[in-house]
């Protein structure tokens, strides 16, 4: 569970108190592995994005990237310098730039040259198969477009851990079976550490290899996915289980 | 038939007859006086009277000052409306006086705004008193007395702008390494584009129209101080002619401006 060893790795305490709500939850994912955080609405998932991300302060607890210490008692990294990628829910791709120009946001705001720049981000775009599209405003692309061009733009920012917050959601089911399948392989390509939030069974099962349950702020079960489907600890696991295995 | 005549009675106008009258009435009371400034306005002699020294540089005067605050206006207002539209965090007390501060001038009568901006940075104000040289009556002061007058316009349009703008796409820009300044410059701002724009044309023609704090602060000496509003307001008592020239031009100016916040700024639509 350390955040040491070879490659990049992240390790997270996560304690936060906010009226009736508190979370605590431990979270570790190391390069080329996924983990999904699994859980019903309200189950704070998305707190623990935010806290991962840098946009929530801590109450306690930490956040450890590579060994570079993020977030603890003496220690609050700004969003801007964590190299956390976030694909988020409805993408947030900037409306008033082409999807280019939204790749190379990123590249850019590390000081790096517009040329060089949008060369990389055409690259990523080649990478991800909408080269083509590259002049389009967001408004124009389709769901699983957008989707692509979100991640593209979170991975050309050259993170080194990537946060999905509930990638499939905003999408129609029809497309779902598919961009879920691209979003995968283009996961796996990239190789490094990645955490998705959800609260599909079908995200887990085709995206994760392993699985952190939350429910009421807290762990209610570690496995991997193979041993969630094979011994669920909770209801909630085993009803998402029971209607997973009816389709 | 039930969706007939829902359709039929949603298309009812439940406006009373008796309320036509007054509402004839408010509109001829907008409407006749720009007409009769039409009908009466010298066209055969208008290109000559416009040609008249005093004339000319009044509007040379009027078009500069008035893009002057409003370019002072955008770099002082936006980094305010930033701080208004942000304040929602801050205690009661900090947050209305912030908000009233900037909404006083809208509703305080332009001459009292005069008057202040004397006591503030006349020879002998709590300001001017310090200064090594002197403000009131110069095209400085016409500057400031329309910034004062103006600037709120545009502050409270970005404002609004930023509001409604959704603050995630900075959260999204911050993720990908954004610095504060650069999060601004190439998100924020862009997105509230349309508000800013059209806060701006608003400013702009407050500003060309300013008329009772500029001559209380800065006087009317011919192409100084003495702007198209004051010069209109002077001219009527000797050359009235040359006033209602000057009017239709002012008027010309307003209704361009009118047309294109129209045309691209109706507040909700981007892009």
């Amino acid at each position: 569970m350390g955040a040491g060893g070879d490659g990049m790795s992240v390790a997270a305490a996560l304690r936060l108190a906010r009226g009736a709500f508190t979370l605590d939850l431990d979270l570790a994912v190391t390069a080329g592995r996924t983990l999904a955080l699994l859980g019903p609405n309200g189950a704070g998932k998305s707190t623990a994005l935010g806290l991962l991300a840098g946009t929530i302060d801590l109450d306690s607890g930490s956040v450890v990237v590579n060994g570079r210490v993020l977030d603890d008692e003496s220690t609050h990294v700004e969003t801007e310098h964590r190299r956390i990628g976030v694909v988020f829910q409805d993408y947030l791709l900037f409306p008033h730039l082409s999807v280019l120009e939204n790749v190379a946001f990123g590249p850019r705001s590390s000081g790096i040259p517009r040329a060089a720049a949008r060369s990389q981000s055409v690259q990523w775009l080649d990478r991800l198969g909408i080269a083509d599209l590259a002049s389009t405003r967001p408004p124009q692309l389709s769901g699983g477009q957008a989707q692509r061009v979100a991640l593209g733009r979170a991975l050309a920012s050259n993170p080194e851990l990537l946060l999905l917050d509930e990638p499939l959601a905003a999408l129609d089911v029809e497309v779902r079976e598919e961009v879920r399948g691209e979003l995968g392989r283009f996961i796996h390509d990239w190789g490094g550490p990645t955490i998705v939030v959800t609260h599909l069974f079908d995200d887990v099962v085709a995206l994760a290899d392993d699985v952190v349950v939350i429910e009421r702020g807290r762990a209610t079960q570690r496995a991997t996915v193979r041993e969630l489907v094979q011994a669920p600890a909770t209801s909630y696991v085993s009803r998402l289980v029971a209607s997973w295995s009816d389709d | 038939m039930m969706q007939a005549s829902a359709r039929r009675s949603s298309r009812r106008s439940f406006l009373s007859p008796a309320l036509w009258i007054p509402a004839g009435l408010a509109l001829a009371l907008l409407g006749l006086p720009l007409m009769a400034l039409v009908v009466r306005a010298p066209w055969a002699q208008l290109p000559e009277l416009l040609r008249q020294p005093t004339v000319a540089s009044a509007l040379g005067l009027s078009l500069g000052t008035a893009l002057l605050s409003t370019a002072i206006s955008l770099v002082l207002g936006i980094p305010l409306a930033l701080v208004l539209a942000r304040s929602d965090q801050w205690p009661a007390v900090p947050r209305r006086l912030l908000r009233a501060l900037v909404t006083v001038p809208l509703v305080l009568p332009p001459v009292v705004g005069g008057v202040a901006l004397l006591l503030l940075l006349g020879r002998n104000g709590l300001i001017g008193q310090f200064l090594p040289f002197q403000l009131p009556f110069t095209t400085a002061a016409v500057v400031i007395a329309q910034v004062f007058v103006a600037m709120p316009f545009l502050v409270l349009a970005v404002d609004g702008a930023l509001r409604a703008s959704d603050r995630r796409f900075e959260v999204a820009a911050a993720t990908l390494g954004a610095s504060r300044f650069t999060v601004f410059r190439r998100i924020t701002l862009p997105l509230v584009a349309p508000g800013v724009a059209a806060g701006a044309l608003l400013c702009f023609c407050r500003a060309l129209g300013e008329f009772g704090a500029t001559i209380t602060f800065a006087g009317s000496f011919p192409g100084v101080t003495q702007t198209l509003p004051i010069a209109t307001y002077l001219q009527l008592q000797t050359d009235p002619d040359a006033a209602i020239a000057l009017s239709l031009v002012l008027m010309v100016i307003s209704a361009t401006a009118l047309v294109s916040l129209r045309d691209r700024w109706v507040p909700g639509v981007t892009a």
